[in-house]
């Protein structure tokens, strides 16, 4: 039970969209700028794939599998191979660079004060610009809003994996800025 | 020295804003809306909110500058300080008391929110949408902390800087100034 009437039904995040429209709406424009909008040397997948990774670092089962079923369809990968990048992205078969970046992202969960000069350094070794590391940052930092807003409420999450990944095809084709929560 | 080339001019946030204004339009929106948008806590309780979390997660920048703001809004320095100190003895209302403890929860993790901490909120008379503002005004200070740290931003080298960015705040709010802030460099001696 969400700590809060949401009035309607919705799952995750849908829900106090849905409870507070006004602020839904910069909510999702911002995921569309970081996630979804082309305009960007990072892949849709690398950068849903760092928004997962923070997800699952701070346990926010209904993130995660959003964020990891897109980059899933991005990567055009399976549950386990995400999974298994979440558990251990070094020992993934992912570039060097994007490892260096969830490195990164990694220390911005814990806190902005945990990045270090050395991890933005070989980042930058891997070939990762400026734009690139300053994504980095603020999509891990914009996750470790969207995850507090979820579980901070305590919203509903559906446990079935399955239904995050058919869901990830229509999301990756209409983005977020125009985001029908109750669709 | 910040992690990547930002204007000298522009300290912690306000550079980072400016750095990438698309991703700085919905920030600022949001920021706008929770913080200086209609709502049944006045404008000082928000910056008390605000001021928590950025000192709970040792955010220097976003302290001072909430901190500053806040003091302006309510029209006293103890306050703020006070509740940095410890809520529980701070000279606000006991909703406010409840309210700053659920966004210290959130500040932790969203998961270190418990339904006691809800149930205390309300029946100190907080409305639910009071609650849901609470915890997403605490998620966005939880973005923005990380965000100014993440990326080592400089704090300012005149203290009279705060005074000067607490006025902007509660006179303009947070979105951006239809001018920008070039005029900010005449100011650096």
């Amino acid at each position: 039970m969400a700590f809060i009437d949401l009035q309607k039904d919705l799952p995750g995040i849908r829900g106090p969209m849905a409870f507070r429209p006004e602020t839904a709406k910069p909510l999702n424009e911002l995921a569309e700028v970081l996630l979804h909008d082309d305009n960007n040397t990072l892949s849709r997948g690398e950068r849903e794939m760092i928004g997962a990774y923070v997800s699952s670092q701070n346990d926010c089962f209904y993130c995660q599998n959003v964020h990891g079923a897109l980059a899933q369809h991005y990567f055009q990968c399976d549950i386990p191979f995400i999974d298994a990048i979440k558990k251990d992205y070094q020992s993934a078969p992912i570039s060097d660079k994007l490892k260096a970046l969830l490195a990164i992202a990694g220390s911005v969960q814990k806190g902005g004060k945990y990045v270090t000069p050395e991890q933005v350094e070989h980042a930058r070794t891997f070939g990762a610009t400026d734009r690139e590391i300053h994504d980095t940052v603020l999509i891990a930092a914009a996750f470790c809003m969207f995850n507090r807003y979820v579980d901070g409420l305590n919203t509903r999450a559906p446990q079935d994996r399955q239904l995050y990944v058919d869901r990830a095809k229509i999301r990756a084709e209409e983005g977020y800025a125009d985001l029908n929560v109750y669709k | 020295m910040p992690y990547i080339p930002l204007e000298e001019h522009l300290p912690g946030i306000t550079g980072l804003l400016e750095y990438r204004k698309d991703s700085a339009q919905p920030i600022r929106e949001l920021t706008q809306i929770l913080l200086r948008g209609q709502s049944t806590f006045t404008e000082g309780e928000r910056e008390l909110i605000a001021t928590v979390v950025s000192s709970g997660n040792n955010c220097t920048f976003c302290t001072t500058a909430h901190t500053a703001a806040a003091d302006l809004l309510i029209g006293n320095t103890e306050t703020a300080k006070k509740v940095k100190e410890d809520i529980n003895t701070a000279p606000v209302s006991g909703k406010m008391k409840a309210l700053l403890t659920i966004a210290s929860m959130v500040r932790e993790s969203g998961k270190s929110v418990t339904p006691e901490a809800i149930q205390k909120a309300k029946d100190e008379g907080a409305t639910d949408v009071e609650i849901h503002d609470t915890v997403l005004i605490a998620a966005l200070f939880c973005l923005y902390n990380r965000y100014v740290d993440g990326l080592a931003t400089a704090l300012p080298d005149d203290s009279g800087y705060f005074n000067v960015l607490a006025n902007r705040l509660v006179r303009h709010g947070y979105t951006r100034l239809p001018q920008g802030y070039d005029h900010l460099k005449k100011e650096k001696i």
